[in-house]
């Protein structure tokens, strides 16, 4: 059990609405090791609140509840908030789909990166300065320099969300939840992300959380898969074999993708059964 | 001649002047023929929307000649000519007025268009996107991603166009909605036979809606081919193998050749 990163057990997410309370996420529970784990869904089937609920960022007025979340076998639930705060940010760290509204656009990218090196690390201005573009390097950003001095949005889509990726990695963290991190972006930089986010897994020994939409990216990307639908895992697999799932859902939903030199007439669409939310 | 729907001849559209003049767009040319289903595929910034946003009279100049239907289409169109060319945006949380209902945006265009019986137009168009009689007077936000999406095709459909412009229709819906809107489109297009052209960036989509598609890059046309051979991976141009082996999943060893070519 010791490289158990991450425990959930029984997630619950609760929302208040003028029909009484509705839970978007209903009783997630997954364990995760030194691995990519996956979770795939569409919106609203509650990927995103629960990669969130991790990092404790559930918008008010959401209830956030758990038999456990417990981080290298820290469970959160027995933790103050000061020391919750040391984990939240510094151990696990969180990138976000669309780096225009992540980014603080009346900031200089390298005073952003900075400030993340300083509050988590500590240590100097010149150390962070130095630690920053060295970051800024490692996502394979080819004149740390210049961008240091830029603001976000001189940026492309593809280098700010490699600037995200930069700046959660400077407390250099043992587990990154990446929520659809590379869903704004064109193909080809979308594979170059991939890849940096891959080198970096494997380099630093990190896990990672990867929340997508996209079956086939998820499959090719991760080691291990979670279908969501309805606040609910649905199935588990290992990428690999994510053909081979059994989930009406989850088949529905690979039916429904065109796929190059696709001649089906007519594609499939997902007939939703009320069963599947039960 | 009259077989050719749209005859674009060395389209070209430009920002600013002198050393920062910026070509979004760089004699492109390309034709339609009619009831054809064109695709256009590239990356952001490729130029492909500014094609369709030219094209439906969107853009305040550009160079280059459009003819629809033997007919050249200037800056300043007349209200026939606009009918005849329609637009389904991307975007259908934001193409959509949130302040006026599924009937009223469906009849406006109707009413500009003086189009008799708006009433029975906007009640067939409905049903022929697959809405219910009852979704005719909410309001967008009332209603789900992939019922605005069939709104605002509805919307396009009521002034009946021969035209129809698809800027990535679908990328913005979740991949089940995504083969809903899609079957849809091939309906319509079956039924109604008008011509249309698709802006996406998802190579799988472009392939299996359209007959022909071109690949774009950088303002310019890279190449024209079937949309059975782009399927097949049998594009020729460096660029368009690129993008193709991108789509195809994620490929470690194209990474590299990506990095070089930077």
């Amino acid at each position: 059990m010791s490289d158990t990163v991450l425990d959930v057990q029984n997630l619950r997410i609760t929302f208040p609405s003028h029909r009484g309370p509705v839970d978007v996420v209903r009783g997630v529970s997954f364990s995760l090791g030194r691995e990519r784990l996956g979770i795939v869904g569409e919106s609203g089937s509650g990927k995103s609140l629960t990669g969130r609920a991790i990092m404790g960022l559930v918008p008010r007025p959401g209830q956030v509840r758990a038999d456990r979340i417990a981080f290298m076998g820290q469970d959160f639930s027995t933790m103050r908030g000061r020391d919750l705060r040391k984990i939240r940010g510094k151990r696990i760290s969180m990138v976000l789909q669309d780096p225009k509204f992540s980014l603080n656009p009346v900031m200089k990218i390298g005073h952003q990166i900075e400030e993340s090196y300083r509050l988590h690390v500590g240590g100097d201005r010149r150390q962070a300065e130095r630690e920053t573009l060295a970051a800024l390097e490692a996502v394979k950003i080819r004149n740390p320099e210049t961008v240091y001095h830029l603001y976000p949005h001189q940026l492309s889509g593809g280098m700010g969300q490699r600037v995200m990726i930069a700046m959660m990695l400077i407390p250099k963290p043992d587990l990154l939840i990446a929520d659809e991190p590379t869903s704004a972006l064109d193909v080809t930089v979308q594979l170059q992300v991939l890849a940096i986010l891959e080198d970096l897994v494997r380099e630093r020994g990190m896990s990672l959380i990867f929340i997508s939409h996209d079956l086939q990216l998820v499959a090719a990307f991760c080691d291990r898969v979670l279908i969501m639908y309805a606040g609910k895992v649905v199935e588990s697999c290992r990428a690999s074999e994510l053909d081979k799932v059994q989930h009406p859902y989850a088949r529905g939903l690979l039916a429904s993708v065109p796929r190059l030199g696709d001649d089906r007439p007519e594609l499939p669409t997902l007939q939703r059964d009320a069963s599947w939310a039960q | 001649m009259s077989a050719q729907a749209i005859e674009i001849d060395g389209l070209t559209v430009s920002f600013g002047a002198g050393a920062r003049q910026l070509f979004a767009l760089q004699d492109v040319s390309f034709d339609v023929q009619e009831g054809e289903a064109f695709g256009l595929v590239g990356e952001s910034g490729s130029g492909k929307s500014t094609v369709l946003n030219v094209l439906a009279g969107l853009f305040p100049s550009h160079g280059g000649a459009i003819r629809i239907g033997g007919e050249t289409f200037g800056m300043r169109r007349s209200l026939p000519q606009r009918r005849l060319v329609q637009m389904v945006f991307q975007d259908p949380y934001g193409s959509l007025h949130p302040r006026h209902t599924v009937d009223k945006s469906l009849s406006d265009p109707a009413i500009i268009h003086g189009l008799d019986d708006v009433e029975g137009r906007v009640r067939r168009v409905l049903a022929d996107v697959g809405l219910k009689p009852e979704h005719r007077f909410r309001y967008p936000h009332q209603l789900s991603g992939g019922q605005r999406q069939r709104v605002a095709i509805a919307r396009a459909l009521i002034l009946e166009p021969r035209i129809l412009l698809l800027d990535e229709p679908t990328s913005a819906l979740d991949v089940s909605v995504q083969a809903e809107v899609l079957n849809l489109l091939r309906r319509l297009r079956r039924e109604r036979g008008f011509t249309s052209i698709m802006v996406s960036h998802n190579l799988a989509v472009v392939a299996y809606m359209c007959d022909r598609v071109a690949v774009m890059n950088r303002g310019r046309i890279l190449e024209i081919g079937a949309g059975t051979a782009l399927a097949e991976g049998r594009f020729e141009h460096a660029y368009s193998r690129q993008l193709y082996r991108a789509s195809s999943g994620y490929d470690r060893a194209l990474l590299d050749e990506l990095w070089e070519a930077r």
